[in-house]
């Protein structure tokens, strides 16, 4: 358990330094003088002169030494002054938190989704016959074989463009989070719910199962005492392992509904190459995935306190 | 990773079914890919707007784009872009990812090193650090390819290194060296035999992943720029065409996904 959180913390500390190097390279390998690009991106092109960039260069310290600059780059980012966004000159802390709240909300949504679709499907290809389960199991893998934004495009087109039932993008109502929500659940549906195929077809074809049935109590309740904890387990750990898939799916997600989170700031930073807003989205993005992998990790240990084996 | 019979690697006769389908579909497409480029007279941005949007006739076999461009040449182009990126991308980071995990196994010392380069890079998700590397170079495929390689090696590096360390430990392996064979022999008689199927799987899925990871790049405007052809690239640039033109806009999607859905088969059984 402690080694578990401490191999959590160094990976944090693996985050904040990866991401805060990796801006920093990007800082310095910007094509151009630094100075006239983030005027321009400020001012407009019109209105660059050498005064304008001088004054930026001022600003933001850009004459400095390469190492002294990557110490105080780090340094700042030890205390979380992540700067100015260089395009709109928002505090960026303001700007990712603001995100942040929209990928978070979208992010669940998608998992409960995911939830509910995975696990009645899962259950019911492990509990009806052959010729449901690979029916069943055979449709998931069409969908597997989709990518994220292969299956929002085709559900906008369909529900939003075709039908008109929901709104094409934005954000603000409940309508605007089912079509995001709805791909990403579906996304990650598609690969968990043969998990819970597999883990509820151990569990039903073990001996204390059968035992269970064998001494006299019924199906519901041999499921609820017997079936549910010891299915879950897997179901749950694989949950750590689909965080990749959700963070990743979120950024395609955002971009593809203009739904204001990480993802879809990170994607517009790194296409207006606004590196301070670069670096909060991808530090807080880092910061989310250790946080909800060390979540998992004590989720699972509270299912099962065996402890599963290491990984 | 299972050693089953199924999943492993050399000789097609060995296949499953479902393998062998992958196959076929992916063969079908590098066919295409090449077959479609040497066939279309037309070159990927030659532009004719008196006949933008066309259906698929005989002059463009598979219609025209929003400038008039054949889609035939542009398709082959990007699906051959697709599969030269999978490739690169799954023989390199194998080639690290296999290096290393055998030599992690095998020695104290690197293994605790790159047990700590290996936790930094898995503490961000792969798409996220691609996304942050190719903001230095935009539509860059080198930087693309060193990125995406960057992020998948770790994959085989695990597997490489759990296996290996069971192996090591076996009588087998040891007797052999106790006889005096040398390294390589006993990577080649050992070590490399248990690893190959798990290898066989993970670069099937990795080819995948590196193609999903190109077009998902593009789909957001920061993989491959115009006027190249790339699978994501044309979906976004497609998509406001999508009334007119929905054949058009159905290449790319349709590609991306047999694509992936010919690696997913060719892997086998996930384990």
């Amino acid at each position: 358990m402690k080694t578990l959180i401490f191999k959590r913390l160094v990976q944090l500390v693996g985050v904040i330094w990866g991401v805060g190097t990796l801006t920093f390279v990007l800082m310095r390998s910007l094509p151009g003088d630094m100075a006239y690009r983030i005027a321009a991106s400020r001012y407009g092109q019109d209105n660059v002169d050498s005064q304008a960039a001088a004054l930026v260069r001022e600003e933001l310290q850009l004459d400095q030494g390469a190492l002294s600059a990557y110490k105080d780059w780090l340094l700042d980012l030890l205390q979380f002054r992540l700067g100015d966004s260089l395009v709109s000159g928002e505090p960026v802390i303001e700007t990712v938190q603001h995100m942040l709240g929209h990928s978070l909300l979208l992010s669940f949504a998608g998992l409960a989704l995911s939830i509910a679709i995975a696990v009645p499907i899962g259950l019911l290809s492990a509990s009806k016959g052959k010729m449901v389960d690979s029916a069943l199991m055979g449709f998931s893998s069409l969908i597997r074989a989709m990518p994220v934004f292969v299956i929002g495009v085709l559900l906008l087109l369909l529900f939003a463009l075709h039908w008109n039932w929901f709104p094409v993008a934005g954000f603000g109502t409940p309508a605007h989070l089912v079509l995001p929500a709805l791909t990403l659940g579906l996304s990650l549906a598609a690969v968990s719910n043969r998990v819970v195929r597999d883990s509820a077809k151990r569990v039903f074809g073990s001996s204390f199962y059968l035992f269970s049935r064998v001494k006299g109590l019924s199906k519901w309740t041999t499921f609820k005492r017997h079936g549910i904890r010891n299915i879950a387990v897997p179901v749950v750990a694989f949950l750590g392992i689909q965080l990749v898939s959700m963070i990743e799916g979120i950024v395609m997600i955002e971009s593809l509904f203009s739904w204001p989170g990480i993802g879809h700031g990170l994607a517009h930073a790194i296409f207006a190459r606004d590196i301070p807003v670069i670096q909060g989205a991808a530090l807080v993005m880092g910061i989310l995935f250790v946080f909800l992998n060390t979540l998992v990790d004590l989720l699972c240990h509270w299912i099962d306190p065996r402890g599963v084996a290491e990984s | 990773m299972s050693l089953d019979r199924s999943s492993r690697g050399g000789g097609i006769m060995k296949m499953t079914l479902s393998q062998k389908i992958g196959l076929v579909i992916l063969l079908i497409l590098l066919v295409f890919a090449f077959g479609g480029t040497w066939v279309s007279p037309y070159s990927l941005s030659q532009q004719d707007l008196n006949a933008i949007l066309q259906p698929p006739s005989t002059r463009h076999w598979l219609g025209t784009d929003q400038f008039g461009r054949s889609m035939l040449t542009r398709m082959s182009e990007a699906v051959m872009l697709s599969f030269s990126l999978g490739l690169i991308c799954v023989i390199t980071s194998a080639i690290i990812g296999v290096t290393l995990g055998v030599w992690a196994a095998w020695g104290e010392t690197v293994d605790s090193i790159m047990g700590v380069l290996v936790n930094i890079l898995l503490a961000l998700p792969g798409l996220v650090i691609v996304l942050m590397l190719a903001a230095i170079a935009p539509g860059s495929f080198l930087v693309l390819y060193l990125a995406i390689s960057l992020v998948q090696w770790v994959e085989y590096f695990r597997v490489v290194r759990a296996i290996t360390k069971n192996v090591i430990h076996s009588p087998a392996r040891q007797s052999t060296k106790m006889m005096g064979f040398g390294v390589w022999y006993q990577f080649k008689r050992h070590i490399w035999p248990s690893i190959a199927p798990s290898i066989f799987t993970l670069a099937a899925f990795g080819g995948a992943n590196a193609i999903l990871t190109m077009a998902s790049l593009g789909f957001v405007y920061v993989g491959i720029q115009p006027p190249l052809a790339e699978l994501g690239l044309m979906t976004v640039e497609l998509f406001p065409y999508y009334s007119e033109a929905p054949w058009v806009l159905a290449q790319p999607l349709l590609a991306i996904a047999l694509m992936v859905f010919g690696f997913h088969l060719l892997a086998g059984k996930r384990t």
